[in-house]
């Protein structure tokens, strides 16, 4: 890491109460972002990706939810310790963020245009018409044709794949410079997610923005990724570059991740299965969170949570036995092209 | 011309519908016919309500009297015309206030967690009183009038209207829109204004549409009861009363405003059955 980074998350720890007490979505979770990067966040369903992302935004509602520990910091500032009203401000300004339900995540009631021009003017004090001018060209850039006309269109009027460009509109219109992008692309079909794709990462070149994109698959992270973090169990499993993931996943929870990834060629027969599920929170397992499913698990794994180890330059993992892949484990494929 | 109107697509899909809605239909022609007469109450009555002609008392229904004469030989059509305002005028007012109220009260609770308990409890305990005890209750303290009416029937009408916002407030500010808003960094008051109220509209609306007719009756038994407006007003509470010691002679000084009330809750009750069918399916109003 050189200069400050653009985001800087530490031991970060959210709490969510619960019928059976405090129980911890995310912990001791640590990463950084530069200004210009992709770091993509990946693992399954409860694996604490999304409460990480919307710990960041702030927008996790509290109670249940608490910041236990940690520190967010986005520019050097120090996130938590700002005041609600500049860190409401910085909230779709200096930060976007984009959700993963195009369908729902558009007001029914007000036109397309209302809403983005609603959120310029949130932000920047501008006319009527200037802030009217910049929506007609955020919703081009974002490839939707005619943007005057689709201005005056209702969010049902316009198909799934339409309305993420939307999101991404708002998301953009006051040019952050960090954007969270939450599944972006799982509830639209495979073409319409290579375009979206695409359209990131032009905008993000073009921008030079650092982008937090959380996916469960493995191949949007091989493809708009340079960094990886994968989470398990609301802790930091590994984290790595992309390609040294690919190439030389240290973790046997990213070694099964990546197995369970169908690939083009199609060569490898079945598909790699991790068996089981993922702990309940709170169900309060004093070690690591995989070794109940993990083939190398020892007896020192389910005593107390493994400790971090940078295996090489920007390389971390948290296992024990990150050196010692066992016997009949998957073996990873190359990076999907 | 309306069918005009309709073919060329003026309307919304919601008014169409409406439209073609019977009960609806049926409801706000009954409703309206009232309140266009209460409107034109001086070009519709040849002699004011309060214009007696003693020598013709409780005259029958008919030629001299469309709705006969009472036991001052006041004519009844204009004394239910007239009345009719100040019915209407009551019931709107408990409807404004039952809009402003509630809706203040309902998104406060439904969106701030902090607050929903304290507010829905008040609501509770005001609530646990028969509506209708309460506003008498309500309105013996403050002593009769108009005003009084409208404070007791408000505040008898408003842990409702609150209670209904609430739930609905309660799914949309979870929706995705709404956290997608405060992503974009909207403020509290714009995603309450925005986002959530524009989107509980239909269950207000039809609850509205109900207090109106609830007021109407609830109105009608204060001022039966002596607690409203004053006698010198006529509403048609105050008539009813007033036609109480002649029924046996004249049941036409009762039965009269009465059938107006009957024509205005009926087609304020069908018309909310209507906006509740086209708005909202799903709805089931609670009544009260």
């Amino acid at each position: 890491m050189t200069a400050a980074p653009l985001l800087q998350v530490e031991g970060l720890t959210t709490l969510f109460r619960t019928g059976r007490g405090e129980v911890a979505a995310v912990e001791d979770v640590s990463f950084a972002l530069a200004a210009g990067e992709v770091l993509g966040i990946v693992g399954e369903s409860g694996s604490g990706k999304s409460v990480t992302a919307l710990s960041v935004m702030g927008l996790l509602p509290e109670p249940p939810a608490r910041i236990g520990a940690g520190r967010i910091r986005f520019e050097g500032r120090d996130l938590l310790a700002m005041p609600a009203r500049e860190r409401r401000a910085l909230r779709g300004a200096a930060m976007g963020m984009v959700f993963q339900e195009p369908m729902t995540s558009l007001n029914p009631v007000f036109t397309v245009g209302d809403q983005i021009v609603e959120t310029i003017r949130t932000h920047d004090r501008l006319p009527l018409s200037a802030a009217r001018d910049r929506a007609v060209a955020t919703l081009a850039r974002v490839g939707i044709p005619s943007p005057a006309r689709r201005m005056q269109d209702y969010p049902h009027q316009l198909s799934g794949g339409m309305r993420q460009r939307v999101m991404i509109a708002i998301a953009l219109a006051c040019a952050p410079r960090l954007l969270l992008a939450d599944e972006p692309t799982t509830a639209l079909d495979v073409t319409i997610q290579a375009q979206l794709l695409d359209l990131m990462r032009d905008l993000q070149t073009e921008r030079g923005m650092g982008i937090v994109l959380i996916t469960h698959n493995m191949g949007v992270i091989a493809e708009f990724a340079d960094r990886v973090l994968v989470m398990y169990a609301g802790r930091v499993a590994e984290e790595a570059p992309v390609e040294a993931l690919f190439d030389a996943p240290r973790h046997p929870y990213t070694v099964g991740l990546i197995g369970a990834t169908p690939t083009l060629e199609g060569t490898g027969g079945a598909l790699v299965t991790i068996p089981g599920t993922l702990p309940r929170l709170g169900d309060g397992l004093p070690g690591c969170g995989f070794a109940p499913r993990c083939l190398r698990a020892t007896a020192a794994c389910r005593a107390a949570p493994p400790p971090m180890v940078e295996v090489a330059p920007g390389h971390r993992v948290a296992c024990l036995h990150w050196d010692r892949p066992t016997p009949g484990e998957a073996r990873a494929p190359r990076v999907p092209a | 011309m309306t069918a005009l109107v309709l073919r060329q697509g003026l309307l919304g899909p919601t008014a169409r519908r409406l439209l073609r809605h019977p009960s609806f239909v049926l409801g706000a022609v009954l409703f309206g016919t009232v309140v266009v007469l209460a409107l034109a109450a001086p070009w519709v009555t040849e002699v004011g309500p309060n214009r007696m002609a003693v020598r013709l008392r409780f005259q029958p229904p008919g030629e001299m009297f469309l709705l006969g004469s009472d036991n001052l030989g006041r004519s009844m059509w204009s004394r239910v015309v007239w009345g009719a305002r100040l019915s209407l005028l009551i019931g709107a007012w408990v409807v404004a206030l039952n809009a402003v109220f509630g809706i203040l009260l309902g998104l406060l609770a439904g969106y701030f967690p902090r607050l929903d308990g304290p507010l829905m409890r008040l609501a509770d305990a005001l609530m646990a009183f028969p509506a209708v005890l309460l506003a008498i209750g309500i309105a013996a303290a403050l002593g009769p009038s108009v005003t009084t009416v409208i404070i007791a029937l408000a505040v008898v009408y408003i842990p409702r209207t609150a209670r209904i916002l609430r739930a609905s407030v309660l799914v949309v500010r979870e929706l995705d829109f709404v956290q997608a808003a405060r992503a974009a960094g909207a403020t509290d008051g714009r995603i309450l204004r925005r986002h959530i109220l524009p989107n509980c509209m239909a269950p207000l609306i039809v609850q509205l549409s109900f207090v109106f007719a609830y007021a109407i009756l609830s109105e009608a038994v204060l001022s039966f009861l002596g607690l409203g407006a004053a006698p010198t007003e006529p509403s048609w509470g105050i008539l009813i009363a007033e036609g109480r010691s002649y029924i046996r002679e004249a049941w036409w000084l009762t039965f009269m405003p009465g059938a107006a009330i009957a024509v205005a809750v009926l087609g304020l009750n069908l018309l909310g059955d209507g906006l509740r069918d086209v708005l909202d399916p799903r709805l089931t109003v609670e009544r009260t």
